[in-house]
């Protein structure tokens, strides 16, 4: 077998178009899967019990189901509560799921990973339940929080490969695509892993600029 | 009679408090009250419930049985023991001071936000305001010059100074102490005393669980002397350290004077 150079410069427009539609799909989900993960992670935190007990639920769903079967819950069971969206934003959802599962948890064992003094001082200066969260434990927890957030929003963009199930144009579709047009399927998967591999170099440089950031004390 | 009399008068009263920890009693029914200006120390061997009867009295820990009253008015509960709701044993908690054995800074804040943060989010001051008491709590304490530090960048006997005007900036009307010099090196212990000692003498009213027995002989008014869950016995300084009167509480000096 020889390796076909001439489909590979072809192919390269092709697959700039599905990344380009892998990162639009990847930031809106790194936006809402962020911040939906932050405020489940808060309410896992919440005095009430029935609160606490629903996000532990859905955590646990989320980190015992595999990403390809909820991608397809997701898409196969949104139509049937009446509500029909397109491929692009089932799979936003899907992922954004996903994540705020993931980001929930990594949040309240941050928080939770801070030492008991701290929140029973604010406590004894009359700081209520909600100030002693703002005040106190978020912000000592972010040091504990941002780093596996980051791991997760690069494994966002790794699970975004799955979406090619759902015929969401992204990166491994239109790289499936071109392989049933052509059959070379080494070329083709060979530049989508470089494709990935690039993208998401770039996001691990990024997040470790972010740690980098974090204050020390 | 002459009990309710001085119950009516005390800053906090504490009656018949008991605690049981996974069936164990730690507190087997205490009852206490502290003066306007009084100074109080707690001595007792370990696991006798001295941290825990603190923490019971700004309701840090929720006692099974007993009230807590802070100028006649019940803490954290209400007369038919319901528990109150959170905003309102906050705010009780913010007018009794607590200072801990580790210190508890804020360990993200400076020295001067350790102690402005309670006066700023809990008592509603201004910014300015708030500050302005912090500087003021952390010169009476004598560390104005350490005003900028986080706690890592302070020694132990600076941090709890710090906890000290933390706990001073709420204007509290009574501060706990549990065991506040004994996670020191012995060359430090000095100058959080005398910080006690400067409060004790101005008039603030303080309960502290210490076995620094100077401290106790110049500071305090009253010895209780604890031992499982309870009271065992409370005199002066004089009456309890040179004339004990029960057999365990000379037991426990004997052991301390070792
Ligand atoms: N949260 C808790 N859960 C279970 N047991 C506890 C808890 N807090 C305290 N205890 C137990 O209660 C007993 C009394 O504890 P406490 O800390 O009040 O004693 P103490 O007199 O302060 O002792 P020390 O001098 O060692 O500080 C101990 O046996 C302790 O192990
Ligand atoms: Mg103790």
């Amino acid at each position: 077998m020889v390796f076909d150079w001439g489909l590979v410069g072809k192919s390269i427009p092709l697959l700039a178009t599905g990344l380009m539609m892998t990162l639009k799909i990847c930031a809106l989900a790194i936006v809402f899967g962020t911040i939906l993960g932050g405020l489940l992670g808060l309410a896992s935190l919440s005095r009430l019990k029935a609160v606490r007990w629903a996000v532990m639920a859905y955590v646990d769903f989320i980190r015992g189901t595999p990403l390809l079967i909820q991608i397809f819950l997701v898409y196969f069971a949104l139509p049937v509560v009446g509500i029909n969206l397109p491929e692009f934003w089932a799979g936003v959802i899907a992922l954004s799921l996903n994540a705020a599962g993931f980001i929930a948890e990594i949040v309240r064992a941050g928080v939770g990973s801070i030492e008991k003094g701290q929140s029973e001082a604010a406590r004894s200066i009359g700081m209520r339940h909600a100030q002693i969260l703002f005040y106190i434990l978020l912000p000592q927890s972010l040091r504990a929080v941002v780093p596996p957030t980051t791991n997760e929003l690069i494994t966002l963009v790794k699970g975004s490969a799955l979406l090619s199930v759902i015929s969401v144009y992204e990166l491994t579709r239109a790289g499936q695509a071109i392989i049933a047009v052509h059959f070379a399927p080494l070329e083709i998967f060979l530049l989508i892993a470089i494709f990935y591999y690039v993208t998401i170099s770039i996001l691990a440089w990024l997040s470790r600029w972010l740690e980098r950031r974090l204050p020390v004390w | 009679m002459g009990d309710v009399a001085m119950k009516e008068s005390a800053v906090i009263a504490a009656e018949g408090l008991t605690k049981a920890y996974g069936g164990r009693t730690v507190l087997a029914g205490v009852s206490i009250a502290i003066e306007e200006g009084e100074t109080v120390v707690i001595i007792g061997p370990s696991g006798s419930g001295k941290t825990t009867f603190l923490r019971c009295l700004n309701y840090l820990e929720t006692p099974d049985a007993g009230t807590v009253r802070l100028r006649g008015v019940p803490v954290g509960a209400d007369r038919h023991g319901r528990l109150l709701p959170e905003a309102e044993i906050a705010k009780q908690r913010s007018r009794i001071g607590f200072v801990f054995q580790r210190f508890n800074l804020f360990a993200h804040l400076t020295a001067e936000d350790n102690v402005a943060i309670g006066p700023r989010r809990v008592l509603g001051l201004s910014i300015e305001e708030a500050h302005r008491r912090a500087r003021e709590e952390l010169a009476r304490v004598h560390l104005e010059d350490h005003a900028g530090k986080r706690p890592s960048q302070l020694s132990g006997g600076q941090q709890q100074r710090v906890a000290i005007a933390r706990a001073l900036a709420m204007r509290p009307e009574i501060i706990l102490f549990d065991e506040p010099t004994s996670a020191l090196d012995p060359e430090l212990v000095g100058e959080v005393l005398d910080v006690m000692r400067e409060l004790a003498l101005g008039g603030m009213t303080l309960a502290a669980v210490t076995h620094e027995m100077r401290f106790a002989r110049a500071a305090a008014d009253r010895v209780l002397f604890m031992d499982a869950g309870l009271v065992v016995e409370e005199g002066t300084p004089n009456e309890i350290f040179d004339a004990p009167r029960e057999e365990r509480t000379r037991k426990f000096l004997a052991h301390l004077h070792e």
